[in-house]
C-alpha cells in the first residue's frame, strides 16, 4: 500500500505541476502593438512551402534586402523595420487565415504578399473589412481595384497588351493562346482575345493545361493543325509546365523562327532552370529584366548578389517587391506616421528610381511602369528588344472587354473610388 | 494518312509514359497485392538521380556528357530499388494481408519523401546517420544480450528519445557551419538537360517525331522484354510467381519468402527509378513530379486487370491513346464528319481540351469498371477482392 | 443481477450526457468569449472538418469502406452554400465574376440557390446522392477494398479538374467567395455572423455526433461492422450489403457536406483546392489518429491533428510534411487503434490501477469486471 501511494503522490503531483503549467503558458503571451519603442512590424505573407514556394521565397527575398537596406540607413521615422514571416502553404484559404493573424494577433502596419491571383482574392475580403494595406508585387490580369491594396506588378495594359501590340506588329496576326488551368492565364487571354478582334489579329485556338501537367503532345499537334505555317504562340503557362512545353516543342520541330512563343510568365529565374538550349531566341514581356542599363539596376543587382550569392538572377517580380518596400517607406515619411489612413493617402504620388526607371504611384493604386520586350539569349539573360520611351499609366478595369470598357479607378477622390464611369 | 500516324504516334508515346510509369506499379501491385502510394515519390526519386548524374558528367566535357543518361539510368534503377528494400523492410513487411493500412503507411512515407527532397541538406544527412548509428547500433549490441526479449521494450524506450535528443543536439551544433545548412535541391524544381542527340526529331511524312520520345518508347519495350524474361525464365521469377500463387506451399519447400518479397518490392521500385529517368526527359523534376502519376497510373493497373502484363500494356496504350484523341480535339473532328454523330460534336468538343480530356478518360474508366469489375484481364475464380 | 447492470449502464449514461453538456458549454459559451476573433474561426473551421471525419469514421470506421474521396462530397457542399450567399445581389444582376468572363445569363443550375430553404436541402442532398450514386456504380459489381479506395481517389480527379475547368460555370480555379456577401442582411465575413456559425458547428457536431450514435448503435449499425468483418457471411445470411453501403455512403457523403458548407463560410472562400487528392487523405488521418469505429475518436484526432498543424506549420513549416507523413506510419504500425483504442484498452487501465481506483486486472477485463466472477471472487476470499 506504501507503494501505491507513493505512486499515487508521484502521479497526482505531476498532474498539477502540468495543469499550472499549461495555465501559465495560456494566460501567457501579451499582444503586443505594432509601433513599438524598438521598430515597425510589417508582415511578409508569401508562401514558404507548397507548390507556389519556389517562386514566391524569391520574392521574400528581394522583400528583405529591401528592409535590410533600409533598416542598414536608419530604418523608417528612425526606427527599424521588423518583419513578421508568415507561410501561406500554397493554400488560399490559409492564406486567408494568416492575413487575419497578422493583423490581428501581430498588429503589423502593412503587408507585403501574395503572389498568385488567387490568394490576392483570397486575403482580399480580409485586407477590406479590417481597413488594412496589402502590397502586392507580381504582374496580374487586372480586373481589380481595391482601396486596400496597392498593385506595382503590371496591370494587363503595362505587359500583355503591349506584348500583343508588339507582336502583331512584328511578328504575324494569327495568335494561339496556351495557358495554365487558372485564373491569370484565363482572364489575361479573355483580354488578348477582345484585343485581338479589335486589332484585326486573329485567335486560332487556345487551350488550358491542368497545373502540374507534363503531358502537352495533344496541345503541340492543335498548335500545329491550327497554324500549319507557322504563327505566333501567346505562353501564359506556370513554372513546371513550361519546362515540358517547351521540350517537347523543340521535339515536335516548332522553331522559335517559325513559332514565336511570348511568355508572360518566364524570366530570368525560370530561363535558368528551363534551360537555354531550349528557349533561346524566344520572347518575354516584362517591366524590367536584368540587363536593363540604369546605375539603380547597377546598385540593385550589386546588393542583391551580394547578399544571396553571385549565381542568383533578379527578375520582375524581385524588382516589384523590392520597390514596393521603398515606395511604403516613402509614404510613411510622407505622413510621418505609420497610421494606415494617413500612409494610403501619402502613398499616392510617391516617385522612386527604380531599377527599372522610374515608377510613380498613380491614384488608381497602380504604379506607372517601363514596358520591355526581351528575347532570350544564350547565357539565359534577355536582350531587350523594345522597350518604352516613357513609363506606361496604369489601367486596371480593361478597355477592350466590352463589361469594363469607360470604367476607371480614382482612390483620390470620394466619389469616384474603385469603380466609375468615365466621362 | 499522316494525321492517323501521327495520331497514333502521339497516342503511343503517351501511353507509354503511363506504361513505364504503372509497371513498377503493376508488378508490386499485382504481385504482392501492395498498394504503394510512394511509387510516385521513387519516380521522383529517379527523377532527381538522373539530374545528379548530369551535373557530375558536365565538366567531363562533350563526349562523355553525351551519353550521361545511359549511366543514369541503371543508376536511377538502383537507387530507387534500395529506396524501395527499406521502404519494405522498414514498414511495409509488417502490413502485408492489411492493403487499407499499408496504403496509408505508404502515403506517409511519399509525404517524408517529398518534404526530404525539399530540405534535405548535409546537417540532415548527418543528423539521420548519427541517429541511425546510435539507435540501430544500440539494439544491434544489446540484442546480443540473452534476456533480450525481456528488456526489449526498455531498451527501445531509452534508446529511441536519447538518440534523438543527441541528434538534434548535433544538429544544433552543426548547423552554425553555412556549407552544411545549404540544401541540395531545395523547394525549387530542377531541370534535366537531355543529351544534344534527344533533342529534335525524325521527320516523318508532314510531322516529327520527337527523339526523347523515341527514346522513351525503346526503354520502355527494353524493360518490358526484361520483366518479362526475369519472371518467366529466371530462377528467382519462378521462386517470385511461386510466393505468389501460394505462399504458404512455397515457405514449405524452402522458398525464403521474405527474401523474395523484398526482391519483388526492390524490382517494381527500381522500375519506378527507370520512368522517373525517362519522365525527367519531358518536363522538370520536383518534389511533385510522382503526384501527377500516381492516380494516372493506378487506373492502368485497375483497367488491365491486376497481375497482369499484358492488360497493363494494353490499359496504358488504350488510355494513352484515347486521352489523346479526345484532348487534342482529334475525335470531336472525326465525329463532325459522319452525319448520324453530328450530335455528339458539342460533347466532344467540350472535352476538348487539355484538362477536361482528363475529366472524360476517367469517367470512362470508372464507366468500364461497370462492364469488367475486375479489368480487362481478370484473375480467374475470385472477384476483385484484396 | 441484471437489474445492477442496468443501474450501471444508466449512471454510464449520465456522466456521459452530463460531459457533453459540459464540454457543449465551454465550446459554445465559454470559448468565444475568451478567444480572439480568428482564433475562434480557426478552432469553428476545425470543429466544423471534424464532423466531416465523423462521416469517414461512419464508413470507414465500422463498414471497412476506405473513401479516399470526400473532398467531392464536402466542396459539394461548400460550393451549393457559396452559391446561395453569391447570388445576395439586386434581382437581375449577376455574381460580379461572370462579368470577367463575359456570361451574360446567369447558368441555368444556379436558379434553385436563390432560395435559401432550397439551399439547405441542397447541401445535404446533393453531396448524399452523388456519394449514393458513386457508391452504387462501385459497390454493384462487388467492388471493395483498396480498388474502392482508388476508384474514389479517381473520381475526386474528375470532379477537381471539371471545377478547375469550368469558369464560366461556377468561377473555376478562383472559388467562390463568401466573406463579402450577405446573409440574412448582415455581412457573412464579419465576428458577429461569425460567432453564430462557430455555435452552429458546435451544436451541429453534437447532433452529428448523436446520429452517428443511433445509427452504429442499433441493428444497423452491427450490420455495418459484420460487413467489415465478412461481408461474403452477410451475404450468405440473406442480407444484401449493397444497399446498406449505398446507404451508409450516402450519409457520410451527406455528413461530409454539411461540413464543407460550416468550413466555407467559416473560412470565406471554396475553391476547387477542397477536392485535391492530399485533403481527402488527410481526412483519413483524423479518424486513424483519433481511433476508428469510436465516433468521439474522430472528433478528437481531427482536434488534435489540426491543432499541431496549425502550429507546427507557423513556427516550423518544414518539419509539418515529416510529421504529419511520420503521423500517418506510427498510426498504422504502432498504433492502430488511434488515441481512444489505446485510452481504452491500455492506458485507461493502467492509469485507474495508479491511482488506486481499481483492482490490477490479470486476465482480459471482460472477464474479470462480469459481476459473475467478482461475486465468486467474494465468496471465495469470505471463505
Amino acid at each position: 500500500m506504501s507503494k501505491l501511494g507513493r505512486r499515487r503522490f508521484l502521479v497526482y503531483s505531476s498532474a498539477t505541476v502540468a495543469t499550472s503549467m499549461l495555465l501559465k503558458a495560456c494566460a501567457g503571451g501579451n499582444e503586443t502593438t505594432s509601433d513599438t519603442e524598438d521598430g515597425i512590424k510589417v508582415g511578409i505573407l508569401h508562401s514558404l512551402s507548397g507548390t507556389m514556394a519556389i517562386s514566391e521565397t524569391t520574392v521574400v527575398d528581394a522583400e528583405m534586402l529591401a528592409i535590410d537596406e533600409i533598416n542598414a540607413d536608419g530604418g523608417v521615422l528612425g526606427k527599424k523595420i521588423i518583419p513578421v514571416k508568415e507561410d501561406g502553404a500554397s493554400d488560399w484559404p490559409t492564406f486567408a487565415e494568416k492575413a487575419a493573424k497578422l493583423i490581428d494577433k501581430d498588429q503589423v502596419v502593412t503587408v507585403f504578399g501574395c503572389w498568385t491571383s488567387a490568394s490576392r482574392k483570397a486575403v482580399l475580403p480580409v485586407f477590406e473589412s479590417k481597413q488594412h494595406m496589402l502590397w502586392y508585387p507580381v504582374q496580374y490580369e487586372g480586373q481589380e481595384c481595391s482601396n486596400n491594396i496597392f498593385y506595382t506588378g503590371a496591370a494587363p495594359n503595362q505587359q500583355i497588351e503591349p506584348a500583343v501590340d508588339w507582336l502583331l506588329e512584328n511578328k504575324g496576326k494569327s495568335f494561339f493562346l496556351v495557358g495554365s488551368d487558372y485564373v491569370f492565364p484565363r482572364t489575361a487571354n479573355t483580354i488578348i482575345k477582345e484585343q485581338l478582334k479589335a486589332k484585326g489579329g486573329k485567335t486560332v485556338g487556345e487551350d488550358y493545361l491542368p497545373l502540374g501537367d507534363t503531358e502537352v503532345t495533344a496541345i503541340i499537334t492543335k498548335i500545329k493543325a491550327a497554324l500549319p505555317n507557322g504563327g505566333v504562340i501567346f505562353n501564359s503557362l506556370n513554372g513546371d509546365s513550361n519546362v515540358a512545353f517547351f521540350k517537347q516543342m523543340q521535339g515536335a520541330g516548332l522553331t522559335p523562327d517559325k513559332y514565336p512563343v511570348m511568355s508572360v510568365s518566364i524570366a530570368e529565374e525560370e530561363v535558368r532552370q528551363i534551360g537555354t538550349e531550349y528557349l533561346k531566341d524566344h520572347y518575354a514581356a516584362w517591366n524590367y529584366f536584368q540587363t536593363v542599363e540604369s546605375p539603380a539596376n547597377e546598385k540593385f543587382v550589386k546588393a542583391f548578389k551580394a547578399k544571396y550569392g553571385e549565381d542568383r538572377v533578379t527578375n520582375d517580380p524581385m524588382e516589384a517587391a523590392y520597390i514596393m518596400v521603398y515606395l511604403w517607406k516613402q509614404a510613411v515619411e510622407a505622413a510621418g506616421t505609420t497610421d494606415i489612413e494617413a500612409v494610403r493617402k501619402a502613398a499616392v504620388g510617391q516617385e522612386f528610381d527604380a531599377p527599372e526607371g522610374m515608377v510613380k504611384m498613380t491614384p488608381n493604386h497602380h504604379i506607372s511602369k517601363t514596358v520591355r520586350i526581351g528575347q532570350v539569349r544564350e547565357d539565359g539573360l534577355f536582350d531587350i528588344v523594345s522597350a518604352t520611351k516613357v513609363p506606361v499609366a496604369p489601367i486596371p478595369w480593361n478597355q477592350y472587354v466590352p463589361e469594363t470598357k469607360g470604367y476607371a479607378c480614382d482612390w483620390t477622390d470620394p466619389n469616384k473610388g474603385g469603380k466609375y464611369k468615365k466621362a | 494518312m499522316s494525321a492517323l500516324i501521327e495520331g497514333l504516334f502521339n497516342g503511343i508515346s503517351i501511353g507509354s509514359v503511363l506504361l513505364i510509369a504503372a509497371l513498377g506499379l503493376a508488378i508490386v501491385f499485382g504481385l504482392m497485392g501492395v498498394i504503394n502510394l510512394a511509387h510516385g515519390e521513387l519516380m521522383m526519386l529517379g527523377g532527381y538521380t538522373t539530374y545528379v548524374v548530369q551535373n557530375v558528367f558536365k565538366p567531363w566535357g562533350e563526349p562523355w556528357f553525351s551519353c550521361y543518361i545511359l549511366v543514369s539510368i541503371p543508376i536511377a534503377f538502383i537507387v530507387a530499388a534500395i529506396a524501395g528494400i527499406i521502404l519494405e523492410r522498414g514498414v511495409i513487411r509488417f502490413l502485408y494481408g492489411r492493403p487499407l493500412e499499408t496504403l496509408l503507411a505508404t502515403w506517409g512515407v511519399s509525404l517524408i519523401l517529398r518534404q526530404l527532397v525539399r530540405s534535405v541538406n548535409w546537417l540532415l544527412v548527418i543528423c539521420i546517420g548519427v541517429f541511425c548509428l546510435l539507435f540501430f547500433g544500440g539494439m544491434r549490441l544489446l540484442s546480443r544480450r540473452p534476456d533480450w526479449e525481456r528488456i526489449r521494450n526498455l531498451v527501445i524506450a531509452i534508446l529511441l528519445p536519447m538518440s534523438t535528443a543527441i541528434a538534434v543536439v548535433t544538429g544544433f551544433l552543426l548547423s552554425q557551419i553555412p556549407a552544411l545548412t545549404k540544401a541540395w535541391f531545395s523547394a525549387r524544381n530542377v531541370d534535366v538537360t537531355a543529351p544534344s542527340w534527344l533533342r529534335g526529331g525524325v521527320k516523318v511524312l508532314s510531322f516529327q517525331m520527337p527523339y526523347a520520345r523515341l527514346f522513351i518508347i525503346a526503354l520502355t519495350i527494353i524493360c518490358l522484354i526484361a520483366v518479362y524474361w526475369f519472371l518467366n525464365r529466371s530462377t528467382w521469377g519462378l521462386r517470385i510467381r511461386a510466393v505468389t500463387q501460394n505462399r504458404a506451399m512455397s515457405s514449405c519447400l524452402g522458398i525464403p519468402t521474405a527474401k523474395v518479397d523484398a526482391l519483388t518490392f526492390a524490382i517494381g521500385s527500381g522500375l519506378a527509378g527507370v520512368a522517373g529517368c525517362a519522365v525527367s526527359l519531358l518536363g522538370s523534376v520536383g518534389p511533385n513530379t510522382g503526384q501527377n502519376y500516381i492516380v494516372d497510373t493506378f487506373m492502368v493497373v485497375v483497367v488491365g486487370g491486376v497481375g497482369n502484363l499484358f492488360g497493363t500494356i494494353l490499359a496504358a496504350l488504350g488510355i494513352g491513346i484515347i486521352n489523346y484523341l479526345i484532348g487534342s480535339g482529334t475525335l470531336a473532328l472525326m465525329a463532325s464528319s459522319v452525319e448520324s454523330l453530328k450530335p455528339l460534336v458539342d460533347v466532344l468538343l467540350f472535352f476538348a481540351t487539355s484538362s477536361m480530356a482528363k475529366v472524360m478518360v476517367f469517367a470512362l474508366i470508372i464507366s468500364f469498371l461497370q462492364v469488367k469489375p475486375a479489368g480487362l484481364f481478370p484473375q480467374k475464380g475470385r472477384t476483385a477482392e484484396l | 443481477m441484471n437489474n445492477k447492470i442496468k443501474k450501471q449502464k444508466k449512471r454510464q449514461k449520465i456522466i456521459e450526457t452530463g460531459i457533453v453538456i459540459g464540454l457543449v458549454i465551454i465550446f459554445a459559451v465559454i470559448l468565444p468569449i475568451v478567444l480572439p476573433g480568428f482564433r475562434l474561426r480557426l478552432l469553428g473551421r476545425i470543429l466544423s472538418l471534424s464532423i466531416v471525419a465523423l462521416g469517414i469514421d461512419l464508413i470507414w470506421g465500422y463498414t471497412g469502406l476506405l473513401s479516399l474521396g470526400h473532398g467531392i462530397f464536402f466542396a459539394l457542399g461548400g460550393y451549393a452554400l457559396a452559391m446561395h450567399l453569391k447570388l445576395q445581389i439586386p434581382e437581375g444582376q449577376l455574381p460580379e465574376f461572370f462579368t470577367l468572363y463575359g456570361v451574360k445569363e446567369l447558368p441555368g443550375f444556379w436558379h434553385p440557390f436563390y432560395s435559401f430553404p432550397i439551399t439547405i436541402v441542397a447541401l445535404i442532398v446533393i453531396p448524399g446522392i452523388v456519394a449514393g450514386l458513386l457508391g452504387y456504380l462501385v459497390f454493384r459489381n462487388r467492388i471493395k477494398g483498396v480498388y474502392f479506395s482508388i476508384i474514389t481517389q479517381a473520381a475526386l480527379l474528375v470532379f477537381f479538374n471539371f471545377f478547375n475547368g469550368q469558369q464560366k460555370l461556377i468561377n473555376g480555379t478562383n472559388g467562390l467567395k463568401t466573406d463579402t456577401e450577405t446573409i440574412f442582411g448582415m455581412l457573412a465575413g464579419s465576428d458577429s455572423v461569425q460567432k453564430i456559425f462557430y455555435i452552429i458547428t458546435v451544436i451541429i457536431l453534437v447532433a452529428v455526433y448523436y446520429f452517428c450514435r443511433w445509427l452504429t448503435s442499433g441493428r444497423f449499425g452491427r450490420l455495418l461492422v459484420a460487413i467489415r468483418d465478412d461481408e461474403t457471411r452477410v451475404r450468405f445470411s440473406g442480407y444484401n450489403p449493397t444497399g446498406y453501403k449505398v446507404l451508409v455512403f450516402g450519409i457520410s457523403g451527406a455528413i461530409a457536406g454539411i461540413a464543407g458548407a460550416l468550413y466555407t463560410v467559416q473560412t470565406g472562400i471554396i475553391t476547387p483546392k477542397f477536392m485535391e487528392v492530399p485533403f481527402s487523405i488527410e481526412m483519413v488521418i483524423w479518424v486513424a489518429v483519433g481511433g476508428r469505429a469510436t465516433l468521439i475518436g474522430a472528433i478528437i484526432g481531427t482536434l488534435l491533428v489540426r491543432l499541431a498543424q496549425t502550429f507546427l506549420s507557423e513556427s516550423l513549416p518544414e518539419v509539418w510534411l515529416f510529421f504529419q507523413g511520420a503521423l500517418f506510419l506510427i498510426v498504422v504500425t504502432v498504433l492502430p487503434d488511434g488515441i481512444v483504442g489505446w485510452w481504452r484498452t491500455w492506458a485507461w487501465e493502467k492509469l485507474s490501477y495508479m491511482l488506486g481506483l481499481k483492482e490490477r486486472i490479470v486476465t482480459y477485463p471482460s472477464l474479470e469486471e462480469n459481476p459473475e466472477t467478482k461475486q465468486e471472487r467474494e465468496q471465495l476470499s469470505d471463505r
